[in-house]
């Protein structure tokens, strides 16, 4: 999410499940749809089926995905960034970009100051010691007068991004990629020639990715290699286009616009940092510049309004202008909070307790073990989930001494998702509202009725109490019917927002103002509930496709709801070019009529004239107000760049002295606690980790008709491998990481198979998630599922921007039991 | 689902194998809606398929086939790794029918072919005469079971639980000609690709008369453990070549036990 919002100002799925229908080309990386997306899937064979569209499908294994792909190509896990890099430099050396767009609608023709260098691998502005970039250096050339960024139209300046970004991945030739990701040359050249044609504007490719592109060191320039791929074949805004993140839970995407990560506040503002005393100090450092006079510069622009309306739906009346609309009463983290820093404090004994949700820690994090030794150093530990989790019986894990650990648990049952009303958020944003199918169970309580009625206890130890600096507790608003059962129809309305003025629904994030007179509980959801209702439960769909999707590219405008205010495919004044024509009139996304625009609601003033010489550039949340080639948002560099994973067999082919990413965040290091990294020499072989069609993580281990489609344990093994170590189909092995290991069963296919890489042959290893100590399959183990963790092999190292673990590649050993 | 389900009329299925997914929600939703069990959890390392078979809990079964060939670089296409939903095959000429001793199989006013549980009298050989494994029998009801292809909701005007959960439209429902046409379309739309490997299975009468549960397969029928025309005998008709494949298999038998005993006494 980091990596789109970098590049294009949004981080999510750019288009929508129902939009890959539109596309010429699709390809497919760090993702397996077929399997983890079944549904959506549809729309990929529809795409394949109706328009006689290409899937390219690059993975480490050949999975249910590969078998209807047109084009299958076994890659290394975690080299991505060389697939796409060597595709960037295919498409700048033949000229096969499209030009008006990468001119008009790119940063390509900014130019970078003096200074920026690239050499060895690093970036400039390194700092050794910390491990860290100063990026002073990543920033454009500015005009002294107007303080806006220079650019050459013609994109010959030699410091120009285009020219930057040529010289940059000249080096990632056919023969560097193919020595890089185990792709041959040929086989690269074929998909080559045909994303080479997309350029073209009656053309149309989508790049749909998932965690695997995601679970890596260099995680966010993975993503966001195939994002500058994709503007500069202008095929962003586009219907049939896109980046197009795929999330991995039926609401993973209303989380994160929720804000599920620390360094967010809902609809993506940026978390306060210490000592910013004021709304202005906060924004100066927060909001994005305007950097040319064409940009609206959107988000920058409004983000007191969003702030200021944001606290005055948390703190009502005690959030007034003279107190800077109670900024203070919101914390300024001075430190990084992401997921596995939780348990890194744990386990240095920083952290009393810990409150799960609707996740499983001892599942679900890189190293298990360390994990555990976490959870076991903690005072006290709820768990809140619908079924027993590997959380909730760590204490009596099979080989865990129930009497040595200290920290007492508490399950606290709670609803199932069927149990409950309220919103799905899709992966292309649309916000689906449901009904509650089944009554609760026993004693099961909603999550939020927990939180809430823990809240109002809380907030009464401080009315009896006292204690520290009670006003943030004390003036937080529960306006609901009942204040320890909130109803998820209030908080949707509340997450709307009002005008305090005259207590209506506010109809658009528009309307909202800093100056205390309107509210939201998220900016981006404002419109979602308005004085005509819940729109979220709309159902205006395929029962009439005349009447529902005028314009046949799938819109479905009143199918539910979709952010930034229905918007279906965002950044859509890009699929129209400058006298607003749509690129391809056959796949139009809005088009420009003389007097307004129509089609999608637009991304951009609905009444603005592309003629106007003061008209708006087409990506109205960066600062540029186009999409970014080069962008300095990112921390581990402005250009993507192909770096090792943290362990890999082999040393980087570009610079093998500085061969992982010299900025990702080593936790064990950081801590003074020895690294646990594996070599080639004791683990020669890479893993990789994923999800099967059949679970749903680890909740469907209680599930006894999904048990019975993958009922235990197992890693799929290369057969040449497997006959190289006398490995038959079904045996035990063992899988050993530098960090833990697993006894399993071996699923011995050609799926899998050797690569070349550097010269060398190296084999990958697959190895599902699904299983634990917990379940069904477990009971009926003879071992109970002690060695069935998968994230016992996986190392606790993060992604320097996001801190994301590296699920997706890491070394191993595999021996025979 | 437009289809309109009328009493006099044929239906059936059109399992398309070049889109399947293999993603089994056509079993789950078969035994969600039919109540059935399912068996109990076996790993069974072929491929991802742990069903194993058609029987009385598995009504649908997704059979994988891996002919991935061990390369960098390769076509997935629906023929690399193949994968088939597989099904009671509701035949025109039904083994099963022929032989049932009590008129418990009947041919339903949709054209398919249903088992009436209270006239089986759990004679089992329905189950030995079905060439295609389908048949199997429930050890609480002593009786044989099978797809009723949703008998219960056609008669409610609902297409069958597999079919409404296939998200590629790999298993297609309606009625037989409809189907038959859609196939014939989609084959040639295959061949004009350049699949010439791709034929349908059980569309014309070549197989027990024809199948209104029929196939688009990518490979011959043998590799999905089908029997092709020439294989595809009802009961009544291949006693004779039953009879002496019966006979060779004793004589062989008898051959086979004298040696293993030989083998047994040398290693004593």
């Amino acid at each position: 999410m980091v990596s789109l919002a970098a590049t294009f100002g949004r981080g999510a799925m750019t288009n929508h499940w129902r939009d890959i229908k539109n596309a010429d080309l699709i390809l497919i990386n760090g993702a397996n749809p077929a399997e983890a997306h079944p549904v959506g899937f549809q729309w990929f064979m529809r795409a394949k089926l109706d328009r006689g569209a290409k899937i390219i499908h690059a993975d480490p294994r050949f999975t249910r995905t590969s078998a209807v792909a047109d084009m299958y190509l076994r890659i290394r896990t975690g080299s991505d960034v060389a697939y796409f890099g060597g595709l960037i430099n295919y498409v700048l050396q033949n000229n096969l970009f499209h030009d008006a767009y990468v001119r008009n609608y790119t940063n390509a023709s900014f130019i970078v100051k003096d200074g920026y260098s690239f050499k060895d691998g690093l970036f400039s502005g390194y700092d050794a010691s910390k491990r860290t970039y100063n990026i002073a250096t990543w920033s454009y050339e500015t005009d002294s007068a107007t303080g806006f960024a220079m650019r050459d139209l013609t994109l010959q300046h030699p410091r120009s991004v285009f020219q930057l970004m040529k010289q940059h991945y000249s080096r990632y030739t056919p023969e560097m990629v193919s020595s890089i990701t185990g792709i041959p040359v040929a086989d690269f050249k074929k998909v080559a020639e045909l994303v080479g044609q997309m350029g073209k504007p009656d053309k149309v490719m989508t790049i749909v990715y998932a965690v695997g592109l995601t679970h890596h060191t260099t995680g966010g320039q993975l993503i966001r290699s195939g994002a500058a791929l994709q503007l500069l074949l202008g095929n962003m805004g586009r219907p049939g286009g896109g980046m197009n993140a795929e999330r991995g839970h039926a609401n993973i995407q209303g989380n994160t616009d929720h804000a599920i990560s620390w360094e967010i506040l809902p609809g993506y503002l940026r978390i306060p940092a210490p000592g910013q005393k004021t709304i202005a100090e906060y924004v100066a450092a927060s909001a994005p510049k305007k950097s040319d006079k064409n940009s609206w510069n959107f988000f920058g622009t409004n983000y007191s309004k969003f702030m200021v309306s944001t606290l005055k739906a948390w703190f009502g009346d005690a959030a007034k202008k003279d107190n800077e609309f109670a900024f203070d009463f919101i914390p300024k983290p001075a430190s990084n909070a992401s997921w596995m820093t939780i348990y890194d404090q744990a386990l240095k004994g920083k952290m009393e307790g810990l409150i799960l949700s609707g996740m499983t820690a001892a599942s679900i994090g890189p190293d298990s073990n360390q994990v555990r030794d976490a959870l076991g150093k903690l005072k006290w530990l709820v768990v809140m989930d619908a079924l027993p989790t590997t959380s909730s019986e760590f204490w009596h894990a099979p080989g865990v001494d129930a009497a040595s650990v200290k920290t007492e648990v508490f399950m606290v049952p709670t609803t199932h998702w069927i149990e409950k009303d309220g919103s799905f958020v899709n992966s292309g944003r649309w916000s689906q509202w449901k009904d509650q199918v089944l009554p609760p169970e026993g004693q099961a309580r909603h999550d939020h009725w927990i939180l809430a009625d823990v809240f109002q206890r809380v907030k009464k130890l401080y009315q009896s109490q006292g204690g520290k600096f009670p006003d943030p507790v004390m003036a937080l608003t529960f306006n609901y019917k009942d204040a320890t059962k909130p109803e998820l129809d209030e908080i949707a309305k509340e997450i709307n927002g009002k005008d305090l003025t005259t207590g209506k629904q506010l109809a658009s994030f528009a309307l909202l103002k800093d100056d205390g007179t309107t509210t939201t509980g998220d900016w981006i959801y404002t419109g979602s509930y308005t004085e005509a209702g819940n729109l979220m439960k709309r159902r205006q769909g395929v029962q009439d496709p005349k009447a529902n999707d005028p314009t046949g590219m799938g819109f479905f405008a009143n199918w539910a709801w979709s952010w930034p205010l229905n918007r279906r495919v965002m950044y859509n004044r890009a699929s129209a070019d400058l006298d607003g024509k749509p690129w391809d009139a056959t796949r139009p996304g809005i088009t420009w009529d003389g007097s307004k625009w129509v089609g999608d609601v637009p991304d951009y003033p609905p009444t603005m004239d592309p003629h106007d010489p003061a008209s708006w550039l087409p990506f109205i949340m960066n600062g540029e107000g186009v999409g970014r080639l080069f962008s300095n948002s990112m921390i581990d560099g402005p250009f993507p760049e192909h770096y090792e994973p943290v362990e890999s067999p082999v040393a980087n082919p570009l610079h093998p002295a500085n061969s992982a990413s010299p900025v990702a965040f080593l936790y064990d290091q950081a801590a003074g606690r020895p690294n646990r990294f594996g070599d080639a020499k004791e683990f020669p072989y890479i893993a990789t980790s994923y999800r099967l069609t059949e679970h749903e993580h680890y909740v469907t281990q209680h599930v006894p008709h999904l048990v019975q489609l993958q009922p235990k344990a197992f890693v799929e093994i290369p057969y040449e491998l497997a006959n190289e170590k006398g490995i038959k189909n079904g045996e035990q092995v063992r899988v050993s990481s530098k960090r833990g290991k697993l006894e399993v069963a071996a699923l011995v296919t050609k799926r899998l198979g050797a690569l070349t890489v550097a010269g060398q042959k190296v084999y990958q290893i697959g190895i599902p998630i699904h299983w634990g100590y917990v379940g069904l399959s477990a009971d009926s183990d003879p071992g109970k599922g002690r060695y069935w963790l998968a994230n016992a092999l996986t190392p606790f190292v993060g992604d320097a921007n996001a801190r994301t673990p590296e699920f997706k590649a890491f070394l191993v050993n595999v021996e025979k039991l | 689902m437009a289809t309109k389900i009328k009493a006099g009329e044929s239906y059936g299925f059109f399992t398309d194998t070049s889109v399947c997914i293999g993603c089994k929600a056509c079993e789950v939703a078969c035994k969600e809606w039919n109540e059935l069990q399912g068996n109990n959890a076996t790993f069974l390392a072929d491929s991802f398929d742990n069903t194993g078979a058609l029987d009385a809990q598995n009504w649908r079964h997704v059979k994988f086939v891996e002919h991935v060939p061990d390369k960098p670089a390769t076509e997935g296409n629906g023929f690399a790794w193949l994968m088939m939903s597989d099904v009671c095959k509701h035949c025109k000429q039904a083994s099963c029918m022929e032989v049932c001793p009590t008129n418990a199989i009947i041919r339903t006013e949709f054209d398919t072919v249903f088992i009436q549980q209270d006239v089986c009298n759990g004679c089992r050989n329905c189950v030995a005469a079905c060439p295609y494994g389908v048949i199997g029998m429930n050890s609480q009801t002593g009786t044989a079971h099978k797809c009723t292809l949703c008998y219960d909701r056609l008669q409610g005007g609902l297409e069958p639980a597999c079919a409404k959960a296939c998200p590629t439209q790999s298993i297609q429902f309606g009625p037989l000609a409809e189907l038959q046409q859609a196939a014939d379309v989609r084959l040639a739309a295959l061949h004009s690709q350049g699949q010439t490997q791709a034929q349908l299975y059980g569309r014309d009468d070549k197989v027990y008369g024809g199948l209104n549960a029929f196939f688009l397969l990518m490979d011959k029928p043998e590799t999905y453990g089908l029997p092709n025309a020439d294989n595809a005998k009802l009961p009544s008709r291949n006693n004779v070549g039953g009879y002496v494949g019966a006979a060779i298999t004793a004589v062989l038998a008898v051959v086979a036990g004298l040696v293993a005993f030989r083998r047994r006494g040398e290693a004593a």
